[in-house]
This record gives structure tokens, sequence and C-alpha cells, in this order.
């Protein structure tokens, strides 16, 4: 995990190569360092960490997305970036908002994203652009809603006591 | 209670001696009378049919979760080896089965494949509901599961356990033998009136309140 | 998108007409339409329930002949929303949904959650729970791969190891019951460091295991390794290169055994795993055969780490002294007031974790797994995602079956070693 130091020299170095716009804050905390970017420049951004920086990135640990209910904008993605050459560990993320949930896709930079985009328009609800299968992967492919946000209800049913047991409607009812 | 035993090669020259006079057929009435009814057994034709099915279940191989680890540690390991009961032949094909032992966690997108299979199943047929996920929701209860396989299955045995031990489902399956011969009537196919393991879907239960189901156990 | 997008098309009838072209376009030509015999493509479904997938896994095989042009997993049949599950429980009590997700591995998965919670809250673990968990987290490990071992045999039809793998995992799980109680899926890994010290006997019983265990592999090894039906089956089967490895993200025997010699063990040494002296084992080829010899390999350095950890278990508390975090011990609740208070407040309302956000991976039995946490300030976690292998590895499994024939796609699956509950959470 890059210092504070080298998460900002990474920032500045991002900044430099992809655009100002493109990194919207750093953030270092519990020895991790993470990096926001806006999300239309996503693909540029991880382009450049992989590529042509000084300390190339090399391999998506991981690709997942986070609900930050109350806190706007709502739909978070995060980027887990490895570098095996210097084992350091980098985080990417972007944030969207419900009504406009797009994030281009990076399969083209590392196929491994297949899946996990996948994952996270499933759960959440963000649409990745570019992506060559869209669909659901967990969930069936009819379901309607996504699951994983904060404002999605548990689901279940309710636990059998002798005191509501008679009130419950049975499910041969 | 004491046990008189002869010396132990006598009982047996007696009885060689016998089995030569029947077979040259010069045992005369009584003699006759007693051999032929010490070794004949008077049963009943489903009493028969009951003993032969229960000691020959053939389990189909279905393991969704973590309980199939166990139940396949019940059917393959040396140490409890379901074999002993007759079980030993895991058939994968539904048509040649009977008993469904549901191991694991039923999601919504698995339940109307589950119930494919079960149809496809011939009768007679069982359901073991192994796990507390596929008895009730387990500990997972939220949109993604089924709360229960009973909700579209009928259910013979539930074996409770996260996952049960080995031990615990040998013994789900050893109750529903002993269901098998006792009394087929009992659990499921009382409330639906039907017969041996077919359903009648369309017949409504009596609504009775469910504190007299203990009653019905064995 | 193209044109015939997915998702305009009403499900029922999507899932009667699947075929390649719906499914992402290839140039190949539809399976069915009229061609020479030979060269006709059929597409399969190697169904949920199927005798060799490892679960419930669903494929969608094209093939050509017996030979496997391509294929789509389909999965989230045994989904079973833990995640969002776990958003509902406090710290300690998402343990338990969070190790059965991957049901073979059970410690790793407590383990990556526990390590992610500590790190939040700024928790040290003492050196006696660092060496039992180890100690547990490579027992765990011996217990996934003898599990692996057995039913892969028994797809690729060696059945005999079945009994063998199985016998020798009963002797693990005894041990696991007698540390926590439970075979499967025993709470054992707390936040802050274990829940309770192995008894007195436990330490004996598991050397005694690990005395025979080497010479049980050994018996493995002489069965499998020189069997001309097994070298056949394995060597040259399934080959993917090591660039692709990585580009897929596949990592743990999977991407050793191509060679790449990557183990967060090593790399990223976490809970005293740089005490111990032990070997990566790495393959060359990338083939079937190099991933089984991987895997046995790992079984003996897992001996030789279990071993070392016992040989220098230190004394001292086996879980964090931090009474706002660990239950107090049983005794003190009849003397101290204050542990009375933080035992009822631990367990009615669970300790409170500062916002923030971490991600731990470590090395489970399948490759990396990681664990996010994101933490909200109250007591139960605002979001629990697990990066599982099986769902990464998952990925790799089109470009082993691609040009290889049905039977060794199915020797494939097995050495890809899926774990649904991982997979599909």
């Amino acid at each position: 995990m890059p210092d504070q130091t080298g998460l900002e020299l990474v920032a500045q170095r991002v900044r430099e190569a992809v655009g100002d716009e493109a990194v919207v804050g750093t953030h270092h905390a519990y020895d991790r360092g993470s990096l926001e970017v806006a999300p239309a420049r996503v693909h540029d951004v991880l382009t450049h960490l992989r590529d042509a920086d000084e300390e190339p990135y090399g391999v998506l640990a991981s690709l997942h997305g986070c609900d930050y209910l109350p806190s706007e904008p709502r739909l978070g993605v995060h980027y887990e970036l490895l570098s095996m050459q210097s084992r350091e560990r980098l985080n990417v993320k972007t944030r969207v908002t419900v009504e406009d949930p797009h994030v281009p896709t990076v399969t083209d930079l590392f196929p491994t994203a297949d899946f996990h985009e996948r994952e996270v328009y499933d759960f959440f609800g963000v649409v990745f652009d570019g992506h060559p299968d869209m669909r659901r992967i967990l969930m069936p492919e009819d379901y309607e809603g996504h699951p994983q946000r904060r404002d999605f209800p548990m689901g279940g049913e309710p636990v059998l006591f002798t005191f509501n047991e008679h009130k419950l409607p049975r499910w041969y009812d | 209670m004491e046990v008189t035993r002869s010396k132990p090669g006598e009982d047996f020259r007696i009885k060689q001696l016998r089995a030569q006079q029947m077979l040259r057929g010069d045992l005369e009435d009584d003699d006759l009378q007693e051999y032929v009814e010490e070794r004949l057994l008077l049963t009943k034709f489903e009493d028969a049919q009951n003993w032969a099915r229960r000691n020959a279940i053939w389990p189909l191989g279905f393991g969704l979760a973590c309980c199939a680890i166990e139940m396949i540690t019940v059917i393959g390991s040396p140490r409890n080896d379901l074999s002993r009961f007759g079980a030993e032949v895991i058939r994968f094909s539904p048509r040649q089965a009977d008993m469904l032992i549901l191991s694991g966690r039923v999601s919504i997108k698995m339940a109307p494949i589950i119930r494919r299979i079960y149809d496809q199943m011939l009768e007679p047929k069982w359901v073991i509901s192994m796990g507390a996920c596929a008895s009730s929701a387990g500990m997972f209860n939220n949109y993604a599961l089924v709360a229960g396989a009973d909700k579209f299955l009928p259910v013979d045995v539930y074996v409770p356990g996260c996952p049960p031990r080995p031990e615990a489902l040998m013994y789900g399956i050893i109750k529903l033998q002993d269901k098998i011969t006792s009394d087929p009537n009992l659990g499921w196919r009382e409330r639906y009136h039907s017969q041996g393991t077919e359903e009648y879907p369309n017949v409504r239960p009596e609504a009775e309140p469910s504190t007299q189901a203990g009653e019905r156990d064995a | 998108m193209t044109e015939h997008d997915p998702r305009t098309v009403p499900y029922r009838e999507r899932e009667e007409s699947i075929t390649v072209d719906t499914l992402g376009g290839t140039d190949e030509p539809l399976s069915g339409t009229e061609l020479a015999p030979e060269t006709e493509l059929l597409t399969i479904n190697l169904g949920p329930h199927h005798p060799a997938t490892h679960g419930v896994l669903r494929l969608l095989c094209t093939l050509e002949g017996e030979v496997v042009r391509d294929i789509h997993p389909i999965i989230g049949y045994v989904h079973t929303g833990i995640e969002k599950s776990c958003e509902d429980q406090e710290y300690w009590k998402a343990i338990t949904f969070v190790e059965r997700m991957d049901y073979l591995a059970y410690y790793f998965n407590a383990m990556a959650y526990c390590m992610s919670v500590e790190r939040l809250l700024g928790e040290d673990v003492p050196p006696r729970a660092q060496y039992l968990r180890v100690i547990h987290l490579e027992l765990n490990r011996i217990a996934s791969h003898l599990f692996w071992l057995g039913t892969a045999a028994l797809d690729i039809g060696a059945v005999t190891m079945l009994w063998w793998s199985l016998r020798e995992r009963d002797l693990i799980l005894d041990l696991f019951e007698m540390s926590s109680g439970q075979r499967l899926h025993p709470r054992f890994f707390q936040v802050g460091g274990v829940f309770e010290d192995i008894p007195p006997g436990w330490e004996a019983k598991c050397r005694s295991f690990l005395a025979q265990m080497p010479s049980r592999i050994d018996q493995y090894e002489a069965l499998l390794d020189r069997n001309e039906i097994w070298l056949q089956r394995m060597k040259g089967t399934g080959i993917v290169s090591r660039e692709r490895m990585l580009e897929l993200g596949v990592t743990g025997p999977l991407l050793r055994a191509t060679g790449e010699p990557w183990d967060l063990r090593k790399a990223t040494p976490y809970s005293s795993y740089d005490h111990f002296d032990f070997k990566v084992p790495v393959g060359t080829v990338g083939d079937n055969y190099d991933r089984y010899r991987v895997r046995l390999a790992e079984m003996r350095e897992s001996l030789k780490i279990v071993e070392q950890a016992l040989d220098g278990l230190p004394e001292g508390p086996y879980i964090t002294t931090n009474r706002k975090v660990a239950l107090p011990p049983r005794h003190e609740l009849a003397t101290s007031m204050e542990a009375l208070i933080h035992h009822f407040k631990l367990v009615t309302e669970g300790f409170r974790v500062p916002p923030g956000e971490v991600y731990t991976p470590i090395e489970s039995p399948r490759g990396e797994l990681g664990c996010f946490v994101m933490a909200d300030g109250s007591s139960k976690p605002a979001r629990v995602h697990m990066r599982d292998p099986s769902f990464t590895n998952l990925q790799s499994l089109a470009d082993m079956g691609r040009g290889s024939l049905l039977a060794d796609f199915i020797a494939c699956i097995a050495m890809l070693d899926p774990i649904l509950g991982g997979i599909d959470r």
C-alpha cells in the first residue's frame, strides 16, 4: 500500500497524464491508498496506471460496488489494483448517481472485469458502457430491482412464534 | 433371559438330517406341518413391500451447498458408511432414484429446477430436507432464498443442523426407514389426502391448529 | 450492444432459444443450422444438476462433435444474499454468515473478514492467536485440498481416492471439533483472536496426525502419479498461458501451475506467516497435471507449516485483551462489574467501528480471497464484499475448454476446483 506521499505522487502523475478533472480526490486511511476519479475518465486513468505509469499496476484484483446512501453520489465502484513487482495495492473508486449510473467498462484492459462488472450491474444497477454481455449474473434474469442497494428491502419472511403463527397466512391458503 | 445352547455341531446335524428327509419326501403329516411352519413367514403384502423399500433406498446425488459436503461424508467416508443401511447406490438420474436429499440452501433461481427433478422421480419417492437452510430459511432470511423446501415439495424428514453431523443425517435416514415400514401415511400424506407418494393438489387440507402436530410423530 | 439486445427479449423465450449468437456473437455458424454433420455445432446444457459439476454450476457448451467450441457458465443457483444479510447483523454475527460462502475453506472466509475488521479497529492480534490461526488455516487448506482430490479423482474415474481422502479429512475434522466443537463452520476466529484456547491433548492429537499424513500423501501419489490413464488424461490438457491467467485475474494454484510464483503468504505476509519456512510449489506448463502436482505439494508444505507453528506456539492470551472488542473470560463476570458491563454491551449491541473502508486479501486454497468491509460508525457493517477466488477463476474455464475434448473439459472443471458457494455467495 503506498503511503500518503506515494499516493499523492500517483495522483499527480495521473493528473498530468490524463487530465486535471479526472482525479477528484485522494484518501489515505488504514494503510490503504484510495484515488477517487470522475466516472467518465475511469478507463483513461486505469490505462495510465496499467501501462504508462512509473509503477505499473498490472492486475485488477477486485471490482466491486458499494452503496453510500445517504451521502450522494450514491453508488460507488471500487477497483482494487495490484502491482506484482512492488507488491503494492491501490484502490481507485468512482461514484455515480442512481439517475445516471454509467461507467465505461474496463474489460478491454483487464479481461477479469467481465464477471465482476456484471455482478455490479446485477446488484447495484451500474451500467458499464461497452461491456460485451451486460446481463444479470447471479439473480434470475427477469428479476426486478437491484438487491444490494441500501434501500432494497431485506426480504425474507416473518419468523413464526406461538403468538403470531395463527395470524400469519400460511402458504397453502 | 436364559439362552440354552446345545453343542455347536448338534443343532446343525439335526437340521441337516431333517432337510434330507424333506427332500426325499420322508416326512409324515405332523412332522411335515412343523417343518413347514418353522420356515414360513406370513405377512401382509404391504409390509413386505415396505420392508423391501426401506432397505434399498437409492438416494439421488443432489448437493447444493455446505450440507452437501456432509452428505458426501455420510455416503463416502469410511467412518460413516451409508451402504450399511442399503443406501449405497447413488444414482444421478432422477428416474433411477428413490430419495432426494435436499442438502443446502434453496435459492429462488434453483427452486423450479428442484421441483422439476422431483417430478421426474418415479413413485415411490421420499424427500429428506437436510440442514437448516432447506428446512426453513436457516439463518438466511432474505430475498434470495425460498424459506424451506416444503414450500414447493412435500418433505418427509427434516434433519436440523448447520450442517448436521453425519450421524444426524444417518439418524434421519433411519427414521425415514422406520416411517416407511410403520405407516407411510404419516405427515403430509394425511394433510393432502394422498395415496402413497402422489399428491392431489386440489384437495384443501383441514385447517387445524398446529399445536396438534406433535401427536403425529411416532 | 449488438442488435439482439438480450434484455429486450422476454426471459422465457430467451431460455428456449439460447444460441451462441444471442450471447455475444461469434463468427462461427449458429448451432443446428444445416451443415455437414461433422461441422454442425450442438449446444448442450450441462445443467445445474449434474454429477460432474461441483455444485450447481450450469454450463452451456457448444460442441462440434466431441470438441468443445465455446462455454458459457451460468451461475447464481445457490445465491444466498450473504453480503446483504451481513449488513443487518453486528460485526461478530456476520462472521457466521461470511463463513458459509466458500464452504470448504471456511476458516479463510472468517480470517479475511476478521482481518479487515481488525484493520478498521486498529486492533492487534496477540501472537498466540496468530499462531493458532495459522495452524487452523493450514489444516483447513489440507482438508480442502483433500476433498478436492477425492472429488476430482472421482470425476475422472479414480474412485478409490474418494474413500482415502475422506478418511484423512475426517481426522482433520476431528481436530477442528476438538478445538471448537463443530466440524464445519465453527465460529472459531473472532475479531481480535480466536474464540477459545486449544484444549489439552489437542497438540498431541495434531502431532499424531502430522506424523501419519506424509505417508498417506505418498500413498496417494503412488496410486495416481504413475498411473497411465491419469497421466494421459492430465498431461497436456487444459493449458492456459501465464499471461492469459494474469489477465483474467486468476490466482492460487491455477496461476502457480503456469509458473508464476505468486503466493500472498510469501509476497505480503500476514498473521506471522513470515516466521515459518516453507516453499511455494510452482508448475511449468500449466496443464491439468501441473495443477494436480502443485496442490499435492502444497499439502506437504502446509504440514510443515503446522509443525513449525506447533513447535513455536507462544504463550499468552488467545484473544485481544481489549474488552471493548472481545468478550471477557467468564470467570471475570462473577467478580468484576466492568466485565459484566462490557459483556452486556458486546452481546446486545456489539462493538462500534469507526467509519472507513478496507480491502484485505489472503491466500485461500483457491487463490486470493479478499474481503472489503465498509464501516459507517455503527455496530453493523455497511458493506461486506468477498472477492471470491472461484468467481474469478471461473472465467478461465472458457479458455481451458476451447478446443479440448468433452472428457478433457470435465477434467478441467475438476482441476479448476470451483466452489459454488463462493461463486454465488
